[in-house]
């Protein structure tokens, strides 16, 4: 089952060809023998997980059945699950329990999935290659010398290496995208709000959002529609009417307008990455769709409004790990101050202090109005940009990444290098629209993804415009050998 | 050397909501430690603020309590330092654009043995709302310092003033006002011990006749009136002292020690802080409608200075009996209770009756004792009993006063006191006829005295009246009638 | 620089032309460093402060090119959504977590979380 869709998965579990215990164990037993060198998960809990597994087995047998109701699915250690070790790949929340579950988590739980354990992921969702976590770098399983993208890697190695059928992950510059882009993954960043972030550990709140990682985006659509929805505990949830996302799937590409900006194909970018990805479009052309050029100009800006605002966020949401009612907290200090500036130099890693500082300093007196100010005047620039472009398309189309994946360590000492790898990605996250990557095919043997953009709350239709590309193509379902 | 003082306060109201700013946790007082920290005041990973209508509700009500004008958008800001009672490390509170912006109060300043009594209008900067931080607890725990969350997020409306106030009494008599204010619009329940009303002042001094202002020191968290005064005072003191002695001022936070009645500069807040204040990302910007304000007036009780007016002219009462029986809400509910009570033709009369007594017995008994009006023994019901027969002339105002003691002590009604000491006025002309001619009778010399014009003589021989009668003659009918025979 | 990472500057030339003008941000200092890092309660040691004033400075670089753009007139966004805050009823919806919430406390005593003594 290993490669199967999750339709597929349902259809076996509804037919009793297979229990969710014995395919969770399945799954278990791959993560026992291979997880130990891809570090894909951080934590597992086969008691927890095969507990649900049966009561999901005992719905199965009355017939209560959802579209993923037995699945298991790899949760991003981002999100707070009940009884969990929840650390956001810190040493700060290394031994913390979760005591409530996020809504995502819920929602899954209620679904009837299977939480199959916690995924590996950069500290605080602070990377772009799964290198900063406190529990180690994860494994590209394509090329085990490799990266695997970030900050949501683990699920993508989890998702590459067929550890898992489905996985969540989280995106506030392109940690869905770009690790979906380097392992040869569909992963979705839906709009701004359409997830509640509720219990999902907060880095830069406005750009987080949650999403859906898997093999193809018929899949993404059966996990969004279980992700998706209303929660009044998030102030920045919509309220918008439930909707299926599957629901468009097979409609026809006919009169499809797919933007092309000047600015994601300009020389620079990868020759092999590109030569992927104009193949893609022209799939789509074939497909029925119409090409229109467009620009983004402001796009250059993405990157410094982004390492201005995130790290601004995330200066102030992380000071609550201070060492007093949950987490790490330093052994020798002599007073209370020792005890914060200790507990958060040994807690944090290396690139999280470095964003808090940052952030700190933008924020501080007398740099606000030139930072922080100037990065907000600048975003909405950058949003112009979009409704602009979505005025003369349906969709953006372009590379997730500007090459495939590097080599673990190569990018770890210089950040500012590491954060030119979500040029692409970023100026989504700050206009708050919908980004998706698709696998388009290989380069040197190394998967790229394929970036679709859309307009808010477009999803369904990009969806639709994945699984027409997915259905002529077979990238998806190509799994990394040796496995 | 003159010196001015120049005083503006920031006062933390704590609002009389049922949970948090913004969590559903309960913000009841005195519960056992942390039982009301939920995840979110807690601030565990992952929580998020949503913002409480009530206490949106109450921020309104102030605003139009002091006709300012309500922020119909104003933005939720952090406010970030880090302190063990502060659990996310930021406070969650509005910087640049608050919910209620410019207003004023009109203060009534007490007169003291060094002035008359007047008039002051304090400005209103903005009040703006933000959540409580919890509590340290200093209590010996082998040297460590105890956290309790129960009060963090417990909402609060942050009332600034403008640097108004010249002296220690403009500012506690501002506080007291403000103190009774939010209690009468009721979004406060005024307990200063739970610190439910908290005041920090800002005193600067400077030369009288300058126009700019010195450097201030703000004394922090003031949870009385007495120490209020006191603090300002020595803080005053200090200052003027420093600057003679040819010492500067530098900015600082201090607090007062009720035990040596002194002020001194915190620790905790040497260093200067850099609060890096921007929009919180998990709470969009709040909007607030017209028809919003509109539903929230329809729900506003008559204010005071609205209410004084009006009793100035329904009742006729004098300018200071209006102010006074409008001083708080539980007076003014005990006067219109009592007024409503006794009603009828005599409105007028019965106000300023009603007026004397609450300024006066009532006050007087209600102060010896330390008690609210709210918790009068004498009910505004009872006190309307009384004062009817002082209007029908069933008993004298001095025989009321004997009865008033009683009802206070719990012997029962006006009139089954009355009844049972046998107090009520004799007003049958027959009966203070034959006493007035036992008096004349048994009192020649001074009938004879009278007669020789000595009209002191007169008073004398309507004592004896009232004193044969036992104190029950009605004395007008008395004046009369002794009048009428001496003349006869 | 970036070339040795297998990014052409000139996908994106602004940047890679302003990150090579600012490669240092002049203006920050050792002490800014320090006085950062303490504002932010994270120690960094004198030893640490050099290679970290190196990283920032390279970061504020990138940042810097923020400023070649006039803003002017142009509405700051916070929110991708032009939404306005939901209000919630003010009902009680929690109960006492305590024992559970406390079990990941580092130091507590009767209820109490503890901290090294604060000196007001």
């Amino acid at each position: 089952m290993i490669n199967s869709s999750l339709k597929q998965i349902a259809a076996a579990l509804a037919a009793k060809k297979i229990s969710s215990v014995e395919l969770t164990q399945g799954f278990l037993d791959r993560i026992n023998r291979l997880n130990p060198e891809i570090n894909a998960f951080v934590t597992t809990d086969a008691g927890r997980s095969l507990a649900q597994a049966a009561n999901a087995d005992a719905l199965i047998a009355r017939g209560e059945v959802g579209p993923l109701t037995g699945i298991p699915v790899a949760q991003k250690d981002i999100f707070c699950a009940r009884g969990w070790r929840t650390t956001c790949g810190s040493k700060m929340l290394a031994n913390f329990t979760a005591p409530y579950d996020a809504h995502i988590i819920s929602q899954f739980d209620a679904a009837g999935a299977v939480n199959l354990g916690k995924t590996n992921m950069d500290e605080f969702a602070m990377g772009s290659s799964n290198e900063t976590s406190y529990f180690g770098p994860v494994q590209n399983p394509w090329d085990r010398s490799r990266v695997p993208g970030g900050s949501s890697g683990g699920s993508a190695a989890a998702l590459a290496a067929r550890l898992a059928p489905a996985a969540t992950g989280t995106d506030t510059g392109g940690s869905i995208r770009q690790p979906a882009s380097l392992c040869g993954l569909s992963g979705l960043k839906p709009t701004y709000g359409v997830c509640s972030r509720y219990g999902m550990i907060a880095f830069a709140s406005s750009l987080d959002q949650a999403g859906p990682m898997a093999k193809s985006a018929e899949d993404l659509a059966l996990l969004l529609n279980v992700m998706a929805g209303f929660d009044a505990r998030d102030s920045t949830s919509l309220q918008r009417e439930k909707e299926d996302y599957s629901r468009r799937l097979n409609q026809p590409l006919t009169g499809l307008r797919i933007g092309l900006p000047q600015e994601y194909f300009a020389a620079g970018l990868d020759a092999g990455v590109a030569e992927v990805v104009m193949e893609a479009i022209n799939q789509y052309r074939k497909l029925g769709a119409e090409i229109v050029d467009i620009s983004l100009p402001n796009t250059r800006l993405s990157i410094p409004v982004y390492y201005v605002l995130a790290p601004a966020e995330a200066s102030s949401n992380l000071s609550r790990y201070d060492g007093v009612r949950y987490g790490h907290r330093a052994a020798d200090y002599t007073d209370l101050s020792e005890m914060y500036c200790k507990t958060r130099a040994e807690g944090f890693g290396a690139e999280v202090k470095r964003r808090i500082l940052v952030g700190t300093y933008v924020l501080s007196a007398g740099y606000y109005d030139a930072y922080y100010l100037k990065a907000q005047q600048l975003r909405r620039l950058i949003a112009q940009d979009f409704k602009q472009a979505f005025s003369q398309c349906d969709v953006i189309m372009g590379p997730a990444a500007p090459g495939t994946a590097f080599k673990t360590g190569e990018k770890t000492d210089d950040p500012v290098a590491m954060y030119l790898e979500d040029i692409y990605t970023i100026a989504v996250n700050l206009a708050g629209l919908p980004g998706m990557s698709l696998p388009a095919g290989f380069s040197n043997g190394l998967p790229v993804g394929l970036q679709i953009i859309g307009n808010y709350f477009d999803e369904a239709r990009m969806l639709n415009i994945g699984h027409a590309y997915q259905q002529v193509t077979d990238w998806h379902t190509r799994m990394p050998e040796g496995l | 050397m003159q010196w001015e003082v120049v005083i503006g306060l920031e006062t933390h109201v704590q609002l009389k909501t049922r949970t948090k700013i913004f969590s559903g946790a309960s913000i009841a007082f005195g519960m056992e430690p942390n039982t009301q920290a939920d995840a979110v005041s807690t601030a565990l990973p992952g929580v998020l603020p949503v913002l409480n209508r009530e206490a949106v509700q109450c921020a309104i009500r102030f605003g139009l309590a002091i006709n300012a004008e309500i922020g119909r958008r104003s933005v939720f800001s952090r406010k970030n330092y880090f302190y063990p009672d502060l659990p996310k490390g930021y406070q969650i509170s509005q910087f640049e654009l608050p919910v209620v912006g410019r207003g004023r109060v009109a203060v009534q300043v007490p007169s003291t043995s060094s002035g008359q009594a007047y008039e002051k209008v304090i400005n209103i900067t903005r009040a703006h709302l933000e959540e409580d931080a919890g509590k340290s607890l200093h209590a010996d725990f082998h040297g460590m310092t105890g956290i309790d969350l129960n009060r963090a997020g417990t909402p609060l409306l942050e009332i600034v003033t403008e640097p108004d106030m010249r002296s220690a009494a403009e500012a506690v008599a501002y506080a007291r006002q403000l103190h009774e204010l939010v209690q009468w619009i009721d979004i406060c329940d005024g307990n200063m011990q739970e610190g439910s009303f908290r005041c920090d002042v800002n005193v600067s001094v400077r030369k009288l006749g300058s126009d700019k202002l010195g450097t201030r020191r703000e004394i922090k968290n003031l949870n009385s009136f007495k120490f209020m005064q006191q603090a300002i005072e020595y803080e005053t003191r200090w200052q003027i002292e420093t600057l003679e002695d040819g010492g500067s001022i530098h900015q600082a936070t201090v607090l007062f020690n009720p035990d040596t009645g002194e002020t001194r500069a915190m620790r905790s807040k040497e260093e200067a802080n850099d609060y890096r204040y921007f929009p919180d990302p998990d709470l969009l910007p709040l909007e607030i409608l017209d028809t919003d304000i509109e539903a929230v007036r329809a729900n506003m009780p008559e204010l005071p200075l609205a209410m004084k007016a009006r009793f100035e002219q329904e009742y006729g009462l004098p300018a200071h009996d209006a102010s006074s029986v409008t001083a708080s809400r539980g007076m003014a509910n005990y006067f219109v209770a009592a007024v409503s009570a006794l009603g009828g033709t005599h409105s007028k009369d019965a106000a300023k009756l009603i007026a004397n007594w609450v300024m006066g017995a009532v006050a007087a008994k209600l102060n010896e004792e330390g008690r609210d009006i709210t918790a009068s023994p004498v009910s505004s019901q009872q006190l309307a009993g009384l004062l009817g027969r002082i209007l029908d002339q069933t008993i004298s105002g001095k025989m009321a006063k004997e009865v008033f003691e009683a009802m206070w002590a719990g012997e029962g009604t006006a009139d089954a006191i009355i009844e049972q000491r046998g107090l009520k006025q004799v007003s049958d002309i027959g009966a203070i006829e034959a006493i007035v001619d036992g008096v004349l009778a048994a009192n020649a010399g001074m009938v004879a005295e009278y007669r020789a014009g000595k009209e002191k003589a007169f008073n004398g021989l309507v004592g004896q009246c009232m004193k044969a009668s036992r104190g029950q003659a009605n004395p007008a009918q008395v004046n009369d009638i002794l009048k009428q025979k001496l003349a006869g | 620089m970036a070339e040795r990472y297998g990014i052409n500057h000139a996908i994106i030339p602004n940047i890679a032309l302003k990150f090579k003008t600012y490669t240092l941000h002049m203006s920050l200092t050792i002490d800014d460093v320090l006085r950062i890092a303490h504002l932010a309660r994270i120690e960094v040691t004198e030893n640490e402060a050099q290679a970290t004033l190196t990283k920032l400075g390279g970061i504020l670089g990138l940042i810097e090119q923020m400023q070649a753009v006039d803003t002017a007139g142009v509405a700051p966004m916070s929110h991708s959504q032009d939404v306005t805050q939901r209000l919630r009823d003010d009902v009680v919806t929690e109960t006492n977590q305590r024992e559970l919430f406390q079990a990941n406390a580092p130091a507590v005593e009767n209820g109490l979380y503890l901290v090294p003594k604060v000196i007001e």
